[in-house]
């Protein structure tokens, strides 16, 4: 665990979620009273959030992604939970490459990860390992790309008015 | 059109079919679509949901994957009722241009009979790319983008927004502004639920509330004109504060407005709570339980109606709620009527906030004095060139808002509305993702509709209060 030591031991229950997932490296960013930002590998991350469910982080609050283009890994997973018995709202993050933009889906421990990890494939592609429907959510199916790409060309469809042609 | 290219398209449908694999052997067939009208000899074809590719419903063997997904974590109703598999099972498309869907959702129906077997939401007919949109409008710009997406509750868009974006600029928020924003979202909370109950009384065909309800909703409207020039997508509340100060004699309208809807809810109460059709059409419909709601992030109402108590207003307090006195009702049973209560009491709790808000206005100033976010006022525009190009940069470059990744939440009349917004410095959002209530609450309608009549699809749905602005954004 390389959960930065001693913020992370008095608090009982960051304690829980972290400790459930011993092996995995977490690195606690923000722990403040109420919300806790923690970055996750996405080999350990599946077991992360089933840590934070068990620990109380009942709530599904929101599942998105954030492109960095530049940086590496280049996407943000940002998968936000809250438990309303601690009123404490848990971040996670996971870095996702672009060589191989995939992540194992949480909708199993979620259910309602379901839709937003169907809205973050269709915005981002990336994949969602295990998902029982991975199809477009928002965007049309036969759509090209994904928009919220930051290298997704932002312009103009040609709308054709007839009247004009 | 001509002939020919008709013909083209036909056969390429065709060709579609037997190179999707619905042509397989028969078994195969059988297994993939197992939508075939049972107790009739085996089809050559078979009738599928729709031809919409992804917009199909699952195939049903795919389904108790998913049906044991659910049941393992929370939901153990989900799967088919039953004894109820007859002959008569069919697909039913509910929209998108159903009047009773609420803007352009569509539901997929599998029905026996008139029992729903299973049911899936499809949406994005709405879908207009804001998050996007958000990329490219600096953060003063931003506010007239956010407040178009939840159209009934407009300030609380703003108000997530402004709220979002001060979280990173650390600007302090003078007592006056932030008590009219409080206003201002609780008058929209009012104005919101009371739209929500003329639509879900017309939609359960109590249509004289439909009339009450646009009515009452006017004269907060008619505040909201007086106030912002605008009677929605108003782009009043904005980082930094709000975009102008309260009208003189607004007192004497609120007040107005708490007599108002006052009077009217006694008299809807008077009309619907003892309305045998109404109870009859409302209780126990629509059920989901507080760890299904828990598990799709359900929130706000239709969360609350469950037993939950979670309510962002106590748990989180933005603006300076908490100096206000007022409760949060918590319903029992998680049905359609049960929501129905809430919301009464919900636009009760909102007026008696409104109430507060007139007695203890603080004075001063409406914006903050930080000139980073503020432009000069307009006299000062005239008198001193320096002032004139800060207006004009200040609405044309915009401001610069440090780097930083934060979520912020507000309580919209449809549940937890949050923001997470990332910043790499500069004039404008790197990303700004809307977490809206409406996407969660359509998202678990399945559970609450699976094996229910046809007619409580109507009831169940309106009740959730789902904004498809809000859903696709």
């Amino acid at each position: 665990m390389a959960a930065s030591g001693g913020e992370v031991a008095d608090d009982p229950i960051l304690d829980a979620v972290v400790a459930v997932a011993a092996s995995a490296k977490v690195t606690v960013t923000t722990a403040g009273p109420v919300q806790v930002v923690v970055e996750v590998g996405r080999e350990d991350y599946p077991a992360l959030v089933e840590a934070a469910r068990a620990g109380g982080f009942e709530t599904f609050i929101d599942l998105c992604a954030v492109d960095h283009l530049a940086r590496e890994p280049r996407f943000d997973v940002v998968v936000n939970l809250l438990s309303t018995q601690h009123t404490r709202r848990l971040l996670i993050k996971v870095g996702v490459p672009n060589e191989d933009p995939s992540l194992p889906s949480i909708s199993m421990v979620y259910p309602g990860a379901n839709f937003y990890e169907r809205e973050t494939w269709d915005m981002f592609g990336i994949v969602f390992d295990g998902h029982p429907d991975l199809t477009r959510l928002l965007m049309p199916d036969e759509w090209d790309g994904h928009p919220l790409r930051k290298d997704y060309r932002i312009g103009s469809v040609p709308v054709e008015f007839k009247a004009t042609r | 059109m001509s002939d020919d290219t008709r013909d083209s398209e036909t056969e390429g449908l065709e060709g579609k079919q037997v190179s999707d694999g619905r042509s397989h052997g028969a078994e195969e067939r059988r297994r993939v679509h197992d939508l075939w009208v049972a107790g009739t000899e085996e089809p050559d074809w078979v009738a599928t949901a729709t031809d919409e590719g992804a917009q199909e419903m699952l195939p049903r063997e795919l389904d108790p994957g998913l049906a044991a997904q659910r049941g393992v974590t929370v939901v153990d109703d989900y799967g088919e009722p039953t004894g109820l598999r007859g002959d008569e099972l069919q697909i039913l498309n509910m929209g998108p241009q159903h009047p009773a869907t609420h803007g352009v959702l569509r539901l997929q129906l599998e029905l026996d009979g008139e029992t729903i077997l299973r049911s899936k939401p499809i949406i994005g007919y709405l879908h207009t790319g804001m998050e996007k949109t958000a990329e490219t409008l600096s953060y003063m710009q931003g506010g007239t983008n956010v407040t178009r997406m939840d159209y009934l509750s407009p300030f609380h868009n703003e108000l997530c927004f402004s709220l979002v974006v001060e979280q990173l600029l650390d600007v302090d928020i003078p007592p006056r502004a932030q008590a009219i924003r409080i206003l201002m979202t609780e008058l929209n909370r009012v104005a919101s639920h009371l739209i929500w109950l003329a639509t879900f009384g017309l939609d359960i065909g109590a249509l004289s509330m439909m009339l009450y309800g646009w009515r009452e909703r006017e004269s907060v409207l008619d505040f909201f004109e007086k106030v912002t020039g605008l009677r929605m997508n108003h782009n009043y509340i904005r980082p930094g504060g709000v975009a102008a100060d309260l009208p003189d004699g607004w007192e004497t309208d609120v007040e107005g407005i708490l007599e108002v809807v006052r009077t009217g809810l006694g008299d809807y109460e008077a009309m619907l709570n003892e309305n045998p059709i109404f109870v009859d059409r409302t209780q126990g419909v629509g059920i989901i339980t507080p760890a299904e709601a828990q598990a799709y992030g359900v929130t706000g109402v239709n969360a609350r109606a469950t037993g939950l108590d979670y309510d962002v207003r106590k748990a989180f307090p933005y603006s300076g709620i908490e100096q206000y006195e007022f409760d949060v009702p918590v319903g029992q049973h998680g049905d359609t009527f049960d929501r129905y209560l809430l919301r009464m009491e919900e636009i009760r709790q909102s007026l008696r906030i409104a109430e507060q808000v007139i007695e203890t206005m603080p004075p001063g100033d409406y914006r903050a004095t930080d000139r980073k976010v503020t432009p000069p006022p307009r006299r000062r525009i005239d008198e001193s060139m320096e002032a004139l190009i800060h207006h004009f940069k200040i609405f044309t470059a915009g401001f610069d808002v440090p780097a930083g990744e934060v979520y912020q939440a507000v309580e919209s009349p449809r549940g937890e509305l949050g923001m997470y917004l990332v910043s790499k410095g500069g004039p404008k959002p790197w990303r700004l993702h809307v977490r809206a209530p409406s996407f969660a609450t359509v998202q678990a309608l399945p559970v609450m509709m699976s094996g229910q009549l046809i007619a409580d699809v109507i009831a169940t749905l309106a009740s959730v209060d789902p904004v498809l602005g809000d859903v696709d954004r």
